[in-house]
């Protein structure tokens, strides 16, 4: 089973150079922690700054520079400041490459839920929306099961929807899984993870064809 | 063109119960603190405020919350604050949730004279209840209206007299849209510099959106995730 640094490990193998990257709060911030060897990929965050760096050195903390997530952060040099406006702007233009987010729930047919549970969380959507509505290309960060071992990759969302049918991949701690016309299709399967562990902790369609390989990582 | 006042009190000459305020910011980055610190002292009430967020407990719009100065929140993330859950869940505070490019974009349309317009962000979820949908290019999406309000109150880092403003790093978020869709919009900055001494190439709110400015007397800037690494 991965940990999360692992599900972030595994994404930052789906970045290619000269990507514009949008990472989400969450164990998709972690991706920015593997960029591959060789290849230069640039953050955004909707915030409003395009070629974000690791966070500050102690003491060079800098209140007017912050992430999506709220956190201390640093510019690359070459780096951005733009508006919200202009920020959405080259998000729904789809000017960014790739999309990575957390979700509470995904549903076979690509829909998403990750922004509020009725009566009892309601934090908002933030940039989630508009995100998942443009972007060509978006891969789900999360867990494959809650803490009660339920799925939270289901036939239909439960929680009210972020978007629909908008969800390209997902990694989870167990398996890489595509989006496709017949449900979550198995791509790949965490190190000693097996076929049916797999098969059991998925409550949506489950298309699985010949071997499955297991992940690999450098 | 001379658009300085003496401080906050000044700049919210007019302000009664009821209006429909902007403020800038995103999370408690680029918040116009000195002006809402204002009005809590002011304890005017039944505010609609448009903000991104709701402030924390304790600072930002968190004070008028505590104070229950605001009957209804538009906002796209609340998140950082308890109390403003626990109102919400209660009814006690009516919240109307977008999602944040489409806030952004209502707002730069009332300032930009735009009505409404159609964006796929919301589309098949709650957001877009009562909504007309439209396809483009084989792609639904929904109307969204343009937003306006009685005062705009935004937090740049300099400005000058005529009411060019320039912000610092990602404190401008919010700002620069918000500034153009005030029936009066209130600019309180850092540093308040003659004029000339702002480079024209390189104004993002010129003067011409902005009816009143001021120089804050302090700015905390508080942090909420201070997060650093360990030199060398």
């Amino acid at each position: 089973m991965l940990s999360k640094e692992q599900i972030a490990q595994r994404i930052a193998q789906e970045l290619r150079d000269g990507y514009y990257v949008n990472l989400g709060i969450g164990i998709p911030t972690l991706v920015a922690n593997y960029i591959p060897e060789g290849i230069e990929v640039e953050f955004q965050s909707e915030n409003g700054i395009l070629g974000m760096g690791p966070f500050p050195f102690d003491g060079d903390e800098d209140a007017d520079l912050i992430n999506a997530g709220k956190q201390t952060i640093t510019a690359r040099a070459g780096a951005a400041f733009f508006d919200s406006a202009t920020s959405f702007a080259m998000i729904r233009g789809q000017h960014v490459q790739l999309t990575v987010l957390g979700a509470m729930e995904v549903a076979d047919n690509g829909d998403i839920a990750n922004w509020k549970i009725p009566g009892r969380m309601v934090k908002g959507m933030g940039g989630a929306m508009d995100l998942v509505a443009s972007a060509d290309n978006i891969i789900v960060a999360m867990m494959h099961t809650n803490k009660e071992g339920e799925s939270k990759l289901l036939k239909t969302c439960t929680l009210p929807i972020t978007g629909v049918q908008c969800v390209k991949r997902v990694v989870t701690n167990l398996a890489v899984l595509d989006i496709t016309e017949n449900g979550f299709k198995l791509i790949e399967r965490a190190p000693g993870i097996s076929v049916e562990e797999i098969v059991k902790a998925t409550e949506g369609r489950l298309v699985v064809e010949g071997d499955i390989p297991e992940m690999k990582f450098a | 063109m001379n658009k300085v006042v003496s401080g906050p009190r000044a700049a919210l000459e007019g302000i009664k119960d009821g209006m429909t305020l902007m403020l800038g910011g995103f999370g408690l980055c680029g918040i116009p603190e000195n002006t809402i610190a204002e009005l809590v002292d002011l304890e005017v009430k039944d505010l609609t405020c448009i903000s991104n967020n709701a402030g924390v407990d304790d600072f930002g719009l968190g004070l008028l919350l505590q104070k229950r100065q605001i009957r209804k929140m538009i906002s796209s993330y609340v998140g950082e604050n308890d109390l403003f859950e626990r109102l919400m869940l209660s009814g006690e505070l009516e919240v109307d949730l977008i999602p944040q490019g489409s806030l952004a974009e209502r707002c730069r349309a009332g300032g930009a004279g735009i009505p409404a317009f159609f964006t796929p962000a919301g589309y098949g979820t709650e957001v877009a209840e009562g909504k007309e949908v439209r396809i483009f290019n084989g792609k639904p999406h929904i109307l969204e209206s343009a937003l306006t309000a009685d005062f705009a109150i935004v937090k740049a880092w300099k400005g000058d007299h005529f009411g060019n403003l320039v912000y610092k790093g990602t404190a401008r978020n919010f700002n620069p849209m918000m500034a153009m869709a005030g029936k009066i919009t209130i600019a309180e900055v850092e540093e308040l510099v003659e004029p000339g001494e702002l480079d024209p190439n390189f104004i993002h709110t010129p003067g011409i959106f902005v009816n009143r400015i001021f120089q804050g007397e302090k700015f905390e800037k508080r942090i909420e995730q201070r997060t650093v690494r360990q030199r060398g």
